[in-house]
């Protein structure tokens, strides 16, 4: 069995903690100027809207409904427009460059089917809490509610997948409603905010007036956390013997990574992250147990498992990460810490409540901690250690070679990830290919893994990398996706290649949809039904991904055996002015273990086929 | 499961009432009865909802109402600590025969009579929801045509207004 990236590193004084993520500000606040106030049509009005709030770049495509807004559009210095192939790549480029950056991504449609095209990456960036502004266009105030053409209830269809969302018809509204956008969507819990503004809305003369009052009686998300509670959560961590920190993708948003090492270095708990949370502590530091869940590490799932403590912070405890919930760490109690209320005690009931900003609420744990230990001394944490230790010994992440002879697809990410380094960014479409590139990479810092963790959007890879490379030109920006992801949203390769956004895909090609598969393999008794997508080695190759990078004018590369792997990866990476495609052909048969069969119990995770660690054999 | 009143304050604006009811809808909570109108504010408006819920989905009932960018604000009503009403009206067939009997059970629930043909009446009654089934098990004998009821609608006991400190906010912020 060859060994995967996570050796356990020896737990010798932790290095040095990285500095504060290289993000932008998430202030939407417009730069400080004295305020204007200018005639204008509500077309010009939006644009200096998005101008004045900070938005530097909108990933869209014009139609009938939206189309005065365009015209003002190709007169602004100060938004840069990229014209997307389809607006549900425009939506996740947008939530790509958000989550790369920090900044709020925007999005523009125009009515009916653009604007039906973009509630795919609206429901993904509600999920994952991406700050994301989609503008529509709609059909002229007079119309709607008449089905006219491209009329579409977009306000209606996004109102169960948006934090918010506003029709704007009087265009005296639309500086305001624009700004409190920006706001609602990069605030609080982030999430996916629409702005649906009538054509007609956009015709009329109106005054264009900055800076804007928001006006939001029913919103202020606590940031501040409650004193008592950080004392109690304080104590608890300091006083359990098998605690472990839990961290969800929460702690990514909050920016709250430098205070995240802090308290891992300060209270000598083990540490697990979740795939939204990939990159929230460095994989290298000694603490830090990977990834917990479906295809958690064995040390990750059981430390949850046999914690008497389980400190949440920023996590929803996720039912791929829960497995059956009534059976999950069931000894321990829980510290939830989170932005949103409605988070805690929703799955599992938090014993310590922490309503904050993860921020606020770390560096306020910290001197509490301190405090304790100064009183009590540290916590023995010796023999969890040592039994954490042991299972990170006995089941290390790893695979097997194929026996078909094809590339190993772990092998695969596992390169990419070692020859491109902690500096890029990794965006992953959702599957097999997905739960490799999170197990096999290492990542360093924060934001340097971007996928589709709640919606499971398969097709989100090559847009999102895409708005991740205009958010940050100067990182290489890796795809990696599998073949019937990329099927769903390449054609955003001819944006790539027009706007010169030189991203790199790996198509993780098994001919299939992998994951699927998978499942048919392990549960329904080997009967491939329609996941077969013969694209793969020995097959008619529909499409052929090397000829069909070519048309886009990207580089097109395939790479076939062990031997070209590094060599194939180091080509791509020296190509820097084209959009690259890899076309690497793996084993269909290679799987993704661990696995917790879904609804089954963490106990039941299996390290690989038919093996169980049972750890619960050793008490 | 239990019943709950919930007064929400929201922002007087298109659209509040659906966000609220898809809510329910979607995370699969039962609304027993809905009812909204305006307040003293003209910026804010009252619904009152009626859930079947157990303590803790009602938390998260609660939790997730605040959530919508145009809630206020969220106050439980005791049954005690508050007066519930409902509004009814009911159609009973009421000939020349039937009417007395109809009549003697409207004044001993206090309701009143709205509207008189040759063979029926209509009634209007409000009180709780417990007097108004009440009234209806009365009228059944004589033949129930048709109904039409309210959502609940309460206020607290007391002095005290869940609407102060709303109000303040929303003047603030406006």
């Amino acid at each position: 069995m060859a060994t995967g990236p996570h050796p356990a590193p020896p737990r010798t004084p932790a290095p040095p903690a990285h500095g504060p993520a290289a993000v932008g500000s998430r202030s939407v606040a417009a730069p400080v100027t004295s305020s204007v106030s200018e005639q204008v049509t509500g077309a010009q009005s939006i644009v200096r809207s998005l101008e004045e709030v900070g938005a530097e770049v909108v990933f869209g495509i014009p139609g009938g409904a939206i189309l005065p807004t365009y015209d003002p559009l190709m007169d602004s210095t100060r938004v840069r427009h990229i014209l997307v192939r389809h607006e549900q790549g425009g939506g996740h480029a947008a939530a790509g460059y958000a989550a790369a950056t920090g900044r709020v991504g925007v999005c523009m449609a125009t009515s009916g089917p653009g604007a039906t095209n973009l509630v795919t990456p609206i429901a993904d960036a509600h999920m994952d809490s991406v700050p994301l502004v989609a503008i529509t266009g709609q059909v002229g105030a007079s119309l709607i509610g008449t089905d006219a053409f491209q009329e579409a209830d977009i306000v209606g269809i996004t109102l169960p997948v948006t934090k918010h969302n506003y029709l704007v018809t009087n265009p005296d509204d639309i500086p305001r409603v624009i700004a409190e956008a920006f706001h609602i969507a990069s605030t609080g819990r982030p999430g996916p905010v629409l702005v649906d503004i009538a054509k007609s809305a956009m015709q009329s003369q109106t005054t264009f007036t900055w800076p804007q009052e928001i006006a939001l009686p029913g919103y202020h998300p606590v940031t501040k956390p409650h004193a008592k509670q950080i004392r109690e959560a304080a104590r608890l961590l300091a006083t359990a013997r098998r605690p472990v920190l839990y961290v969800g993708g929460g702690v990514i948003r909050a920016r709250a990574s430098a205070q995240l090492r802090a308290l891992v270095d300060a209270s000598g708990a083990p540490v697990v992250t979740t795939l939204m949370a990939r990159g929230a502590l460095p994989d290298s530091h000694p603490q830090h147990l990977g990834m917990p869940g479906m295809h958690g590490t064995v040390p990750a799932v059981a430390a949850l498992q046999k914690a008497d403590l389980v400190v949440a912070l920023g996590a929803r405890f996720d039912d791929r990460v829960t497995g059956l919930l009534s059976s999950f760490a069931p000894d321990a109690a829980i510290v939830h810490a989170d932005i949103d209320p409605a988070e805690i005690s929703k799955n599992r009931t938090a014993d310590v409540p922490i309503v904050g900003d993860l921020r606020e609420v770390l560096a306020d744990l910290l001197p509490e901690l301190a405090r304790e230990h100064g009183q009590h001394g540290k916590p023995d944490l010796e023999g969890w250690w040592r039994m954490l230790d042991d299972l990170r010994e006995a089941f290390p992440l790893g695979f097997d070679e194929p026996s078909d002879g094809l590339l190993a697809p772990q092998h695969v990410i596992s390169r990419i990830g070692a020859l491109s380094g902690p500096d890029a960014t990794y965006v992953a479409g959702v599957g097999q290919h997905q739960m490799w590139a999170a197990q096999f990479i290492r990542y360093e810092r924060p934001n340097a893994w971007l996928n589709s963790g709640g919606l499971g959007t398969m097709g989100y890879s090559v847009p999102a990398a895409m708005g991740a490379k205009v958010g940050e030109p100067d990182r290489t920006v890796w795809a990696i996706d599998g073949d019937g992801c990329f099927q769903m949203t390449n054609q955003e390769l001819a944006t790539c290649t027009i706007n010169d956004i030189p991203i790199k895909v790996a198509v993780i090609n098994n001919s299939s949809l992998g994951m699927v598969r998978q499942w048919q393999t392990l549960f329904y008794e080997e009967r491939y039904s329609n996941t077969d997508l013969h694209t793969g080695h020995g097959t008619r190759r529909v499409p052929d991904f090397v000829k069909l990078a070519d048309a886009y004018g990207a580089v097109g590369l395939r790479c076939e055996s062990k031997a070209d792997v590094d060599a194939t990866i180091k080509r791509a990476l020296e190509i820097d002015d084209q959009p690259v495609v890899v076309d690497f052909t793996v084993s269909r048969d290679a799987m993704v273990w661990p696995m917790i069969a879904a609804g089954g119990s963490n106990d039941k995770i299996e390290y690989a086929r038919g093996i169980s660690p049972a750890w619960d054999r050793e008490d | 499961m239990s019943r709950h009143t919930l007064s929400v304050l929201v922002e007087n604006k298109p659209g509040v009432l659906t966000r609220v009811a898809g809510l329910f809808a979607r995370r699969s909570f039962n609304i027993h009865s809905l009812a909204v109108g305006p307040t003293e504010h003209d910026e804010i408006s009252r619904i009152t909802v009626v859930v079947d819920v157990d303590e803790l989905p009602l938390e998260q009932v609660t939790k997730q109402l605040n959530k919508l960018i145009n809630v206020i604000k969220i106050v439980e009503l005791e049954d005690s600590a508050s007066v519930q009403r409902e509004l009814l009206l009911v159609k009973v067939r009421a000939d020349a025969s039937q009417r007395t009997g109809v009549l003697e059970i409207v004044n001993l629930f206090r309701a009143h009579v709205v509207d008189v043909v040759p063979d029926s009446v209509v009634i209007e009654a409000t009180g709780s929801p417990g007097k108004l089934e009440a009234l209806l098990a009365a009228l059944e004998p004589f033949g129930v045509r048709e109904i039409v009821q309210s959502g609940t609608v309460a206020i607290g006991r007391g002095s005290r207004s869940i609407t102060d400190r709303a109000l303040e906010r929303v003047t603030r912020s406006a």
